[in-house]
């Protein structure tokens, strides 16, 4: 049971609290415990590290750009560096020292640079915020669009349930990667418009079918049997008591999702589909193409796609893990007690 | 039940309908045709052009060619490749596919026996220093960037090390001296190699069914095994395909295993997750309680009844082995489906890149099917009507 607070010295009567106060009470304490089952996982917080570790990589480009670096030099598209570090990294030419690009990690590069001379630090930074960008909005429009399709199929049955469950069907028959490669020779693909297809595909495949059995189980829930005697209109009953009871699923799936957005991204241009500037995929791209990926150039210059497929990896396994983490709030029987 | 399949068939020949026009549309909206192709030709002008289009039917109107197109689908006519003219695309994917099903077939075995092992075990030991690393593992190596991981594994073992071959299913300089081809190899690979897993697969069963005592029904696997090892080791060495059919084993070694580090990561935590739920139930503490000991209770009462959902996504997974991975496939250079479609659309083939698509459709739809009705087999609960 909860105490009530003490009065405030000085007022007459003992009243009892504020409802207002009351709500904000139990939210705090809520996410309290959500935030102590979230740290037992332990998976999570090891996720939510990295993920906090790139977001501060992804604030820290431009202001490092504004400051301390020179654009001419560390520009992740357009530098160039004439001079990149100690002696040894500068080759003679016809009498004149020519810069040897791909540099090794130095002082001055604290990642080396890529066969252009250009920064990869300053690169890996500045796609970290396009990648945060697209993982973030196609889960974004997967969970909005999976979370109302599921709720209103799963409320009204019937044709708008049938249809919405084949299409469903449909969407998953795509091998993803093809389908996208495919669109990619139709469309000129950048972050927005490869966000938004992902975001498509996600929202109207299997999110809806997860989403929606759990929406099934509380349609069923006298609550809203309640809502609806009480007068409360169709509309009324999906937004304000299915969805809001559906919204710890969709976060959970919207974990996967960014994973599933990041990962779709870095293959898509390692293939040369995408219509990009600078991401994580382009850099092992650039890597490929410029041969330093084939047998044993691997060895010669490993600071120009580890770090990338590093990033790559450790975001996507970063919100994989949170979703993992999540899993154990959101899912009471896989929780220990 | 019937009813139900019945239903379930007509859904797919609707859902088949949509998704080939869908397909249709995606992939006549490309721009520039085959056509395109020989721009640059000047040995193949302006009016050759012309022709091609004309014979190829490509000049005709959208609807007349999505007609065409349907009628030839429902005939089972998936048409002709335009860049490997004049094979049929039947002709294509009976070549490819055999080398895709045989590689992936491999890997997906492989990694739902280690994810299911691997899941069993760490949902026992929750919590524990297994769990957590396992789990990290598993996360990591599904979400792992594919490409990168291929090339570095393909340059320690294939690069470094030597111990194993690069790219492709087959050494050229073996196949010139043999009169062979590879496909009749990956046939006689997938036929004997599914009559055997068949055959253990037979006798474990056999044994279980006649309620053996535990000893004869050791010897009873031990002596399938051997007589299996006996057989596969005469086959490979002593026919005169061995030599060929070790090659291509050979050679799928390296994807086999890549595609098992990457995708046991899944199977694992579906199984821990289906295992955690089950080991809540009453029976398990029923048998605890009894004293049987741990293993027991965890290999007979906890983990066959987590097995469901696993078995199903097995079913799926299956179906998608004929899709292939497009990424494994290119960074191996491992000429099978995924390569396939890859390259029909890049190279603007109308008919193949439609008829890949459509095949691997039909082959999803069905294990959907298999999928729900095994479900209801496995488990009397659930019922469709």
């Amino acid at each position: 049971m909860a105490t009530v607070p003490a009065p405030p010295k000085g007022s007459p009567t003992r009243h009892l609290e504020s409802p207002w106060r009351a709500r904000l009470r139990l939210m705090r304490r809520g996410l309290a415990t959500n935030w102590g089952l979230f740290w037992e996982s332990r998976i999570g917080p090891i996720g939510l590290f990295i993920i906090l570790f790139y977001g501060l990589l992804a604030l820290a480009h431009p202001i490092l750009m504004a400051t301390i670096w020179d654009p001419a030099i560390y520009d992740p598209v357009t530098g160039f560096d004439p001079d990149p570090g100690p002696a040894w990294h500068m080759e003679k030419v016809n009498q004149y020292l020519v810069p040897k690009h791909p540099a090794p990690p130095s002082a001055k590069h604290w990642l080396g640079t890529d066969p252009w001379g250009r920064d990869i630090f300053s690169q890996l930074a500045y796609s970290a915020r396009a990648e945060f960008f697209l993982g973030v909005m196609a889960a974004l429009i997967t969970v909005v669009i999976g979370t109302l399709v599921a709720a209103v199929s799963a409320y009204y049955g019937g044709f708008v349930d049938t249809f919405f469950m084949r299409l469903a069907d449909v969407v998953l028959l795509f091998p993803v990667i093809a389908f996208l490669i495919v669109l990619g020779g139709m469309f000129q693909l950048n972050m927005y418009s490869l966000a938004l297809v992902l975001g498509l595909i996600g929202g109207f495949g299997g999110i809806t079918i997860v989403l929606k059995s759990q929406a099934l189980s509380i349609k069923v829930k006298p609550f809203i049997e309640a809502a609806r005697v009480a007068g409360g209109s169709h509309l009324h009953v999906i937004l304000t008591h299915i969805i809001p009871n559906l919204l710890p699923l969709s976060f959970l799936y919207m974990m996967f999702s960014v994973t599933s957005a990041i990962f779709s991204e870095a293959v898509l241009s390692f293939f040369g589909i995408l219509n990009l500037q600078m991401s994580w995929g382009m850099m092992v791209r650039m890597a490929e193409i410029s041969g330093y990926l084939t047998g044993d150039a691997i060895t010669k210059a490993w600071w120009i796609f580890f770090p990338a497929s590093v990033s790559i990896t450790a975001l996507c396994a970063a919100f994989y893990l949170v979703g993992r983490g999540l899993d154990e709030i959101v899912n009471p029987r896989l929780r220990k007690r | 039940m019937a009813k139900y399949i019945v239903k379930r068939l007509f859904q797919i020949v609707l859902t088949l309908y949509i998704y080939a026009s869908i397909v249709f549309v995606i992939v006549y909206l490309q721009p520039g045709d085959i056509s395109q192709v020989y721009i640059n030709d000047p040995k193949i002008p302006k009016e050759a052009r012309e022709a091609l289009l004309e014979r190829l039917g490509l000049n005709e109107p959208p609807h007349i060619q999505y007609l065409n197109f349907m009628k030839n689908l429902f005939t089972g006519n998936l048409g002709i490749s335009f860049s490997n003219y004049p094979t049929p695309v039947w002709d294509i994917i009976k070549e490819r596919l055999p080398r895709t099903v045989a590689l992936f077939f491999v890997a997906t075995l492989l990694y739902f026996s280690l994810g299911f092992y691997l899941g069993k075990l760490i949902a026992w030991r929750r919590g524990g220093w297994i769990d957590y690393s396992a789990t990290l593992v598993g996360v990591v190596l599904f979400t792992i960037y594919t490409p990168w991981f291929a090339i570095l594994l393909i340059w320690i073992f294939g690069y470094r090390l030597g111990w194993l071959p690069i790219g492709k299913f087959s050494d050229p300089l073996l196949w010139r001296q043999y009169d062979v081809s590879e496909n009749l190899v990956f046939s006689y690979i997938l036929g004997i190699g599914g009559a055997i897993l068949l055959f253990l697969l037979v006798v474990f069963l056999l044994g279980r069914r006649l309620y053996l005592p535990r000893l004869a029904r050791w010897a009873l696997n031990v002596g399938a095994l051997v007589l299996v090892g006996v057989l596969v080791r005469y086959l490979l060495w002593e026919t005169s395909l061995g030599i060929l059919a070790r090659d291509i084993l050979y050679h799928m070694v390296l994807p086999a295993i890549t595609v098992t580090l990457i995708a046991f990561g899944g199977t694992m935590l579906l199984m821990r997750d289906s295992m955690l739920e089950v080991t809540r139930e009453d029976y398990v503490l029923a048998a605890k309680a009894k004293g049987l000991p741990d293993r027991a209770v965890r290999d007979k009462h906890a983990a066959r009844n987590a097995l469901l959902p696993v078995v199903t996504s097995f079913v799926l997974a299956l179906a998608f082995t004929v899709d292939g991975g497009i990424i494994t496939e290119t960074i191996f250079s491992w000429p099978g489906m995924g390569l396939t479609l890859l390259e029909a659309v890049l190279q603007e083939d109308m008919p193949l890149a439609i008829g890949t698509f459509v095949f691997t459709g039909i082959f999803a739809l069905v294990a959907h099917l298999i999928a729900d009705i095994l479900y209801a087999f496995l488990d009397p609960r659930i019922r469709y009507d």
